[in-house]
């Protein structure tokens, strides 16, 4: 009779726990994303009490892996999936759809103070890689650069290394900060230091670049123009060499709940959440990518 | 008739009775043992999980190698070695400044102070060991960093002495407290002895209390090197997790706690990458054992030796 | 008139270890000061009942309370019985064999395993291998593990305070062991061994790299009804303030959020450590009397 009890409370306790489960969104992946997401849940929510949205960070490679091991219904990415967890979801049985959400500049900081304005995507290759170790070097101060990143596990570090570092390994000297804030926080305070962030990092709550910080003009080679990301266009035309895409993956086509919460992600009231947090609304060639998952 | 029935029922009552305390002997038993299980447990889930990794990457590698860059895209690379050096020099930092503050705290309130100011430092011990390791590395990041970046005219204050103050911080209470036990428990005919030889209350402290604690202010050391070894939160957030193998102590550096803390969750489970990280887990396990060990022995000799 | 030498040694290294004392203290009262300074001014009523708004910018705390909560609470379910348990075996039962060795040697040991080596443990058994996913159960089984060692050593410590005549007593007069123990041991111990939970407990609610891999969430304000929030993942306090001080977007904006959380942390670790003190004390005075 006990043991009967016991059985029957805990099938209800996860029937239950099912029963609630069919309205949730779990969402994990990228730390770029995951102050935008969560923005978009916090409002989604409020239109929609019955769906919950939970939101972890860790990483786009935590995202990824969770959604291949399909502890999660989306997961967020600053960069695309790898071949190789392409066939890890594969042999899963996870079929991930891709959809973008919003468009990144990746912007190069500097402290206020270095009398650095412009450097060519080579240049900042050189320096991660560790083979330009002085500012002098490149047109700076007589000073020793010191290297802000991510750690391994973050989207920008993985995008920045494929884009800028032409797939080279970072110098082991670059210090692997937790987050991108940490970054700016660390080149504020650091005179010689040098880091890349998501352009939304480097404003303050008025709109404009963080006191002590300085965004590089970026030139694709010695013979362009260096560019800003800091002005929307440079971004979306693809003028501005580092940019990207900020993607979210569904296993399969989605639907129900998910699906509502995307359409409403890229829905007018969703890109404007974008463009408050400093990304760039979908455009072109992303939008067309969105609608092979239905949208 | 009723006689021998009633003598039955009494044996077996007996027997009952017998059988019962055997019982829940045994059931105390089991729960003492889990501990040992989950010792036994934790280990050999870390050798399992893990070993495969050291096959592939071969130990000498692993060892020897300095260079830990799992998702290069040119080589993926598994060297523990800047790591190890890593943890080694912030525990190191971390017991310059823990050890002596952490002993003559001991000896004073043990020997020196007088009654009021014990009651008013032991719950200050005691408070400070409960201070969550975030909370130390969150000041870490606020407090101390500008403080050692504008002290030492660096660049910046995530390094290794950032991390071995913050260290000395939370291993400091280990070593107070046991250090403190120890040099109590010194019998009072020792220190009497040469108090009456002559000796002022400094020579009696230096020349013959500690000594005679010394097992157990070492173990007291032991610990507290245990603790700052396996600390991972505050060395996460406060010493900039540059993995190259440190120059000095103004560089920044990443420890074994903190590379398993930033590169689990992006694992794909059974990958060498996440296998890696089981070995780093058992690795330190195995350190954070050995310090143990020695510890408890010295602490046996030195209960031994007082009774 | 000379004072000799040795004199002065005794005052200078005196005042040395002194100052290493001194320093200690320093280190705590400022780590409080700074933490109540800066956190304070944070602290109302909307703080602690709030979920986060505005991209976490803005609004309380509430749901990382919550989390820590039932955390805590399957820690101590966990760990606290079985710990009571061996705690009895070792002080009661045992005699001075090899496996009673062994058994306290594993203690000893697990209590220096690394937090985070519990958290990998933790993550490979419960949250993988026992499927329990990313969830309360999971972390709080993985904390109660990392606990275990204290509330045994505390449970004993408990057991060993009842005199040895309490036990002889009733031995005395015919009764079993488990009897005694129950009778004569158990209801003066308990007192006692709820200061080594409670200090478990204090313990449990502060580590975060346990946690960090096996149910803690970035945001997370669903907050369902026992027992579904069990299977659910959480939001907690240390991480909280580990991703507002390192991961947020904005986190010189939302520091004083962070040195707010810290406080409500600390206020809550503290005031949990005080009251294992407090019930301490009144035993030890309780049984001096007796």
């Amino acid at each position: 009779m006990f043991k009967k009890s016991i059985v029957l409370t805990l099938t209800a306790v996860f029937l239950v726990g099912n029963v609630f489960a069919q309205d949730f969104i779990q969402v994990k992946g990228s730390d770029t994303l995951i102050n935008l997401v969560q923005r978009l849940a916090e409002v989604y929510m409020e239109y929609h009490p019955n769906t919950a949205i939970a939101v972890t960070g860790g990483g786009s490679g935590v995202g990824i892996a969770s959604l291949i091991a399909n502890r999660v219904q989306i997961a967020d990415a600053s960069r695309p999936m790898k071949a190789k967890e392409k066939t890890a979801a594969k042999e899963n049985g996870v079929v991930p759809y891709e959809i973008v959400v919003g468009i990144d500049g990746i912007s190069v900081i500097v402290n206020g103070d270095l009398a650095v304005n412009d450097l060519t995507v080579e240049e900042i290759g050189q320096i991660f890689r560790g083979n330009v170790t002085n500012w002098k070097e490149v047109g700076g101060p007589d000073l020793m650069i010191s290297l802000y990143g991510r750690q391994a596990n973050s989207g920008t570090y993985v995008f920045f290394q494929e884009h800028v570092l032409a797939k080279k390994d970072y110098s082991q000297r670059m210090k692997r900060m937790n987050g991108n804030a940490q970054i700016v926080e660390g080149i504020i305070a650091d005179k010689s230091g040098i880091g890349y962030v998501g352009v939304g990092y480097v404003y303050d709550d008025k709109g404009n670049v963080r006191d002590g910080l300085k965004v590089l003009n970026v030139a694709p080679d010695a013979n362009s123009e260096p560019v800003t990301p800091l002005v929307a266009e440079n971004v979306k035309s693809g003028k501005y060499p580092i940019s990207r895409a900020l993607f979210q993956y569904i296993n399969g086509m989605p639907k129900g709940a998910v699906k509502d919460f995307i359409t409403f992600e890229l829905g007018p009231e969703g890109q404007k959440i974008v463009e408050e947090m400093s990304f760039y609304p979908v455009a072109g060639e992303y939008s067309e990518n969105n609608k092979k998952a239905g949208f | 008739m009723a006689k021998p029935d009633s003598i039955t029922i009494s044996i077996r009552k007996q027997a009952w009775l017998q059988l019962k305390e055997k019982l829940i002997e045994q059931f105390f038993f089991v729960h003492g043992l889990l501990a040992v299980i989950v010792l036994i447990g934790i280990f050999s889930l870390l050798f399992i999980e893990g070993f495969p990794a050291l096959r592939e990457i071969g130990l000498k590698e692993f060892f020897l190698s300095k260079h830990w860059d799992p998702t290069s895209f040119e080589r993926e690379s598994y060297g523990l070695l800047s790591m190890l050096v890593s943890t080694l020099m912030v525990t190191l930092g971390a017991m310059l400044i823990a050890v002596p503050v952490g002993i003559g705290t001991a000896a004073y309130i043990a020997e020196v102070a007088n009654p009021k100011v014990r009651e008013v430092v032991k719950p200050v011990i005691e408070i400070l060991a409960g201070i969550p390791s975030v909370v130390v590395g969150f000041l870490g990041i606020i407090v101390m960093g500008p403080l050692l970046a504008k002290l030492f005219g660096t660049s910046n204050g995530l390094n290794a002495v950032n991390g071995s103050i913050l260290l000395a911080v939370m291993s400091l209470p280990t070593i107070v407290s046991i250090s403190e036990d120890a040099i109590i428990s010194v019998p009072q005919d020792f220190k009497n002895a040469s108090l009456a030889l002559g000796a002022t209350r400094w020579q009696t402290l230096i020349h013959v209390t500690l000594p005679a604690a010394m097992s157990g202010v070492v173990a007291s050391v032991m610990l507290g090197m245990g603790r700052a070894i396996g600390e991972t939160m505050t060395v996460l957030m406060a010493t900039g997790n540059a993995p190259a193998i440190p120059g000095s102590f103004l560089d920044s550096i990443r420890t074994m706690t903190a590379t398993i803390a930033i590169e689990l969750g992006e694992t794909v489970q059974g990958s060498i990458h996440y296998r890696s990280l089981f070995v780093i887990a058992f690795v330190l396990f195995i350190m954070t054992f050995l310090v143990n060990l020695v510890s408890d022995l010295v602490l046996e000799k030195y209960q031994k030796v007082n009774r | 008139m000379k004072i000799p030498w040795k004199k002065v040694q005794e005052k200078i290294g005196f005042m040395i270890i002194r100052l290493a004392t001194v320093l200690v203290v320093l280190i705590l009262a400022y780590i409080l000061y700074d933490i109540f300074k800066k956190g304070l001014p944070v602290i109302n009523w909307e703080f602690i009942t709030a979920k986060p708004r505005k991209g976490m910018t803005e609004g309380g705390i509430w749901p990382a309370i919550v989390g820590t909560f039932w955390v805590s609470i399957v820690t101590v379910i966990f760990s606290v019985p079985i710990g009571m348990f061996a705690a009895i075996y070792l002080n009661e039962y045992a005699n001075k064999c090899r496996i009673v060795r062994i058994i306290r040697l594993a203690i000893r040991n697990l209590s220096g395993v690394p937090s985070i080596v519990y958290g990998l443990f933790g993550f490979a058994l419960f949250t993988l291998s026992l499927n329990m996913g990313l969830s309360v159960i999971s972390s709080g089984l993985t904390l109660g593990l990392l606990t275990l060692p204290w509330t045994v050593t505390a449970s004993e410590e408990a057991l060993k305070t009842v005199p040895m005549s309490y036990r002889e007593g009733a031995l005395a007069l015919g009764a079993t062991k488990w009897q005694t123990i129950r009778t004569n041991v158990l209801p003066y111990a308990v007192p006692g061994m709820l200061t080594g939970t409670i200090l478990g407990l204090a313990r449990a609610a502060g580590e975060t790299a346990p946690i960090l891999f096996t149910g803690v969430a970035f945001f997370w304000p669903i907050l369902p009804k026992f027992p579904t929030v069990l299977f659910q993942q959480f939001m907690a306090l240390p991480y909280h303030l580990f991703i507002m001080s390192t991961q947020h977007h904005e986190i010189v904006k939302v520091r004083p959020i962070a040195y707010g959380t810290a406080l409500v942390l600390i206020v809550l670790i503290v005031a949990m450590n005080g009251l294992a003190v407090w019930i301490r004390y009144r035993l030890r005075k309780k049984y001096k009397r007796a």
